[in-house]
């Protein structure tokens, strides 16, 4: 008898194993110091601004290897890190009031792999150096501030039904409203049952009590907003920092991750994380001129401010509405006039004084202004000192058309992009719940180097040995082996690559840890072959059964262990998932490899030959 | 036929199976002692606390670390070389963070204070200073990991959950494949192994984290693995000898499979060795649990797991209903 594939099985078995090994080369490429510009808020990167850079640098004598322009951003490669600073400190000083500008290690894959999409992995902080903060909103305080704007809301509601009421207050967890006599209060019940769906209404009309609870899905949706509001303001504010892909996401219910690769100074970060800004609507003083030069005076009733181009603007002194008072913003299309506007939505104290200013200013220009409160540390002397800086900026002038209520609309935007980041810097003002940093790890960029070193050399130690025992033990069945395992190593990696797995120590680990266990596959087929040449079988009936009969093993004994990765997914954060990761796809790779891969290569060696002795 | 299985196998490892048990429960019960006496030196991965890995221009003088950082306002510091001479490991209990972390009390909700109070009581400015009062010896700080204790608590809680949940997977796994004996032999052996690991954890006080964990799991899924394989030969056995004894068949089975459970052993050892010493810190107590888990895996695989599948009373016919994965048996 022969043992051979047939054709198209040979040829699917190669493609897999030439796609592995494409897919896995961008990890090997390295990596290039590089510095990313982007734009802060409405600036813009295009080819204008590219001239600009090259040709500051060019003026510095620093020879960037290649200038990127993709998506939004400005990647300027160099060959050595010595260059890299000083381009940064250069571009930093040159265009940094509109731009942020970022360190960045730029994978240098080759520009025929990225074509096909082929990338590299993404490291971990563990691996490249950074911070990572995980942060716990505080949901408590987000239903509380969601209950007490309904207590308002119910009042105003009530006001306007003309339902007289005694009292509405806010307890545990209840809104209790006080009424005198039972006909108000079953009024009550069906204009608020109306009007807020979010509300649970109950009534005890022995003493003429309604009161309201947040219904469950209200709640869902308070903590669902609290944390993608949060997400949005602190994506916001890491963008401001500069650092190359940062990390942000939600994680469980409640918190947040952020991981900032390279960043060290978490001082630094932590400021600007927990940066508070706010927002004043002003109407704009249109009395007077402004003042043309620094020593003109501003009228007492007016504050001079500036508008993001860095035009003075003036404004009067007297706020309409606080950031805080706004509720919501978000972007879309007006639907009259098709251009883009933004929508916002303001608390009910916020929009009875927004209604009573703009009543009687129709046809005036009203101002959006943006202040943010950041500190700055510096080392002065050797000490650390930290001051407190008030930024404030118009962010945007617009004419009132009529009476303002609690939802109005700003237009007048030139594009969508304009809106939108308008709605976000609306949005943006405050965090929508406050969090508390629940877990923070540094890990220093020599360190990452030193484990992505040791990871590496402890693999590569690993491999070499198994290599070497299967090959004195199967000789050539054992190079067989061998070569399968780095097709299997080429798979992980691959596919590792194609998802953008995060790599990280464990994660390593858990790759040298399978190419034990893929042995292992190996091993019993080899075993059983071995057992049935012993049972006085000939070679080829031996290699046949050995793998028919080694498969149903291989299968059970895989899945046990794929069921134990699986249950650390669920529990594990961060480096260990990435163990889990590893140990899944090494497992699944390793059964294509182990049976399929083996099973060509000894077809190949072996399948043609009548009464050949197997070296095994 | 009862006579050519006795004479094919070498080693007689159930007939010691009274001798193997009796061992393994010792030493089992042992580890479970010593668990509630010394207990688990818990990381803060479960417990909360910060640590924070500093490296030195010259070896400097651990009890002189702990007073620095006393004198600094930090409750019950510990320090301990990590790796080398020059690299030194502190860990801070939770409480030591009541004034550098963030309010727990939920009192100071003043945005901007306790923004402001976050950044100034930055943990790593305040260990790093602490560290350099001496300037004969020069401190980097290369990481810095601080957990509360509320992400301890909920990772402790999931990581019992992930632990049961495997177990109930594997015992439905192998009881659907095999048989509920096989099954319970399969899982007792398993349980076993990692008793042992907790055990050498508790009585050697090493540090038990995140990874241990990751570890303990993993060799669950492997230890199961080499179980599993010998119950397949067992299975197989009793369908191809329809006569001779339950235990000759279980031995026969366990001696068949015996150079690739070594082999297999052996080779995933000899990596995670490669682990434990070129790995680096990080992974070394992780590279440990596995090898403690291989190690002990492979013992309980051979002696325990059929041992005590024999002792629930498993017989022939238990294995012999599905007629169908009989007949795919067939030899070409």
């Amino acid at each position: 008898m022969r043992n051979s594939f047939p054709l198209w099985k040979n040829l699917l078995i190669l493609g897999v194993l030439l796609w592995a090994f494409i897919y896995a080369l961008p990890n090997f490429f390295g990596e290039d110091p590089s510095v990313q510009l982007s734009p802060v808020r409405s600036a813009k990167v295009d080819d204008t601004v590219r001239q600009q850079v090259e040709e500051l640098l060019q003026g510095q004598g620093l020879k960037p290897q290649k200038v990127e322009l993709s998506d939004k951003r400005l990647l300027i490669r160099f060959a050595d890190t010595d260059a890299q600073l000083k381009a940064a400190d250069a571009i930093e000083k040159a265009m940094g009031t509109n731009y942020t500008v970022a360190l960045n290690l730029a994978p240098a894959t080759p520009g025929w792999l990225r074509a096909i999409g082929a990338q590299p992995m993404y490291l971990g902080l563990d691996l490249r150096g950074g911070v990572h903060f995980m942060m716990q909103v505080d949901m408590e305080a987000a239903i509380k501030q969601r209950e007490e704007r309904y207590a308002e809301d119910v009042r105003t509601l009530l006001r306007e039904n003309k339902l007289r009421y005694r009292s509405v207050d806010r307890q545990n967890g209840t809104i209790r409203a006080q009424f005198d006599d039972t006909a108000t209060l079953a009024q009550a019940q069906s204009v608020l049952g109306r009007e807020f769906r979010g509300l649970l209404i109950d009534t005890d009309e022995s003493q003429n009590v309604l009161l309201a609870t947040l219904s469950e899905v209200e709640k869902r949706e308070v903590q669902k907003f609290a944390v993608g509001q949060n997400i949005t303001t602190l994506r916001n504010r890491v963008n401001e920092l500069g650092v190359a892909e940062p990390v942000i996401q939600q994680q469980g219910t409640d918190r947040i991750v952020v991981q900032l690769p390279g960043v060290q100074d978490t001082a630094r970060a932590k400021e600007i994380l927990g940066a508070t800004a706010t927002l004043e609507f002003r109407l704009v003083d249109t009395e007077h001129s402004v003042p043309s030069s620094a020593d003109s005076r501003v009228p007492l009733t007016a504050q001079l401010y500036r508008d993001r181009a860095g035009q003075p603007i003036l404004l009067q002194r007297k706020i309409i509405v606080t950031g805080d008072q706004v509720v919501d913003a978000a972007s879309g299309m007006d639907q009259q006039s098709g251009t883009p506007a933004v929508f916002v939505t303001l608390n009910s104290i916020g929009a009875k004084r927004m209604a009573d200013t703009s009543a009687v200013n129709i046809g005036k220009p009203m101002a959006v202004v943006f202040i943010e409160n950041k500190s700055e540390t510096k080392e002065v002397n050797g000490k650390k000192v930290t001051t407190r800086k008030k930024v404030e900026e118009v962010i945007n002038v617009a004419t009132i058309r009529d009476r303002l209520t609690k939802r109005f609309q700003i237009t007048g935007l030139d594009t969508a992009d304009e809106a939108r980041n308008l709605a976000l810097l609306l949005r943006a003002g405050a965090l929508a719940a406050p969090v508390d940093i629940v877990e923070e790890r540094t890990v220093g960029p020599s360190l990452g180097k030193e484990n992505i070193d040791q990871g590496v050399r402890s693999f590569v130690i690993g491999f070499a040995a198994i290599i070497v025992i299967m090959l004195v033990y199967y000789k050539v069945f054992g190079l067989i082996a061998a070569f399968t395992l780095i097709f299997n190593v080429a798979l992980i990696l691959a596919i590792l690559s194609l998802l953008q797995a995060t790599l990280t120590l464990p994660g390593i680990a858990g790759i040298t840890l399978t190419i034990g266990m893929a042995v292992d596959a190996n091993v019993l087929i080899y075993e059983r072959i071995k057992e049935e040449l012993r049972n006085g079988n000939s070679p080829q009936s031996a290699i046949y059964a050995g793998f028919e009969r080694a498969f149903s093993t291989i299968f059970d004994s895989n899945i046990t262990t794929l069921l134990a990765a699986v249950m650390l997914f669920g529990i594990g954060s961060g480096p260990v998932k990435g163990f889990a990761v590893t140990l899944t796809i090494g497992i699944l790779t390793s059964m294509f490899t182990a049976v399929m891969c083996t099973r060509m290569m000894v077809n190949w060696v072996y399948g043609q030959r009548r009464a050949a002795k197997l070296w095994i | 036929m009862a006579e050519t299985i006795t004479r094919n196998y070498k080693i007689d490892f159930l007939g010691k199976r009274t001798i193997a048990v009796g061992l393994s429960v010792i030493l089992s019960l042992a580890a479970i002692v010593s668990l509630f006496v010394r207990g688990l030196n818990f990381a803060i991965d479960f417990t909360g606390g910060t640590v924070v890995e500093a490296t030195y221009d010259n070896p400097p003088d651990l009890n002189a670390i702990r007073l620095q950082l006393e004198t600094a306002g930090f409750h019950g510091p510990t320090a301990q070389h990590f790796g080398t001479a020059r690299t030194v490991l502190i860990r801070l209990p939770p409480e030591a963070n009541a004034d550098g972390g963030p309010a727990k009390d939920g009192t100071a909700k003043d945005p901007v204070a306790e923004d402001l109070g976050l950044a100034q009581n930055d943990l790593k400015s305040r260990v790093s200073a602490a560290l350099n009062t001496d300037p004969a010896f020069k401190a980097t700080i290369t990481r810095v990991e601080f957990v509360g204790p509320q992400v301890g608590d909920d990772l402790t809680e999931s990581s019992i959950l992930a632990l049961v949940l495997a177990t109930i997977g594997i015992l439905v796994y192998v009881a659907w494949r095999f048989e509920y004996r096989f099954s319970l032999g399969a899982i007792l052996a398993t349980l076993h192994d990692i008793v042992m690991i907790f055990g050498i954890f508790s009585f050697f006080q090493l540090d038990f984290d995140l990874s241990v964990l990751a570890a303990i799991l993993a060799v669950m899924g492997y230890s199961l693995n080499d179980t599993i394989v010998v119950f397949d030969r067992i299975r197989e056995n009793f369908r191809k000898y329809r006569r001779g004894e339950v235990i000759d068949i279980m031995n026969l089975s366990i001696n068949e499979t015996l150079s690739r459970t070594l082999m297999t052993s052996f080779l995933t050892f000899v990596t995670v060795l490669a682990m434990a010493i070129w790995g680096g810190e990080i992974i070394h107590n992780f590279a440990i649990a596995l090898i403690i888990g291989i190690v002990v895996g492979t013992y309980s695989s051979i002696y325990v797991a059929s041992a005590l599948a024999l002792r629930l009373g498993v017989s022939r016919a238990d294995l012999l209903l599905p007629e169908k994965e009989g007949a795919v048996d067939t030899r070409p």
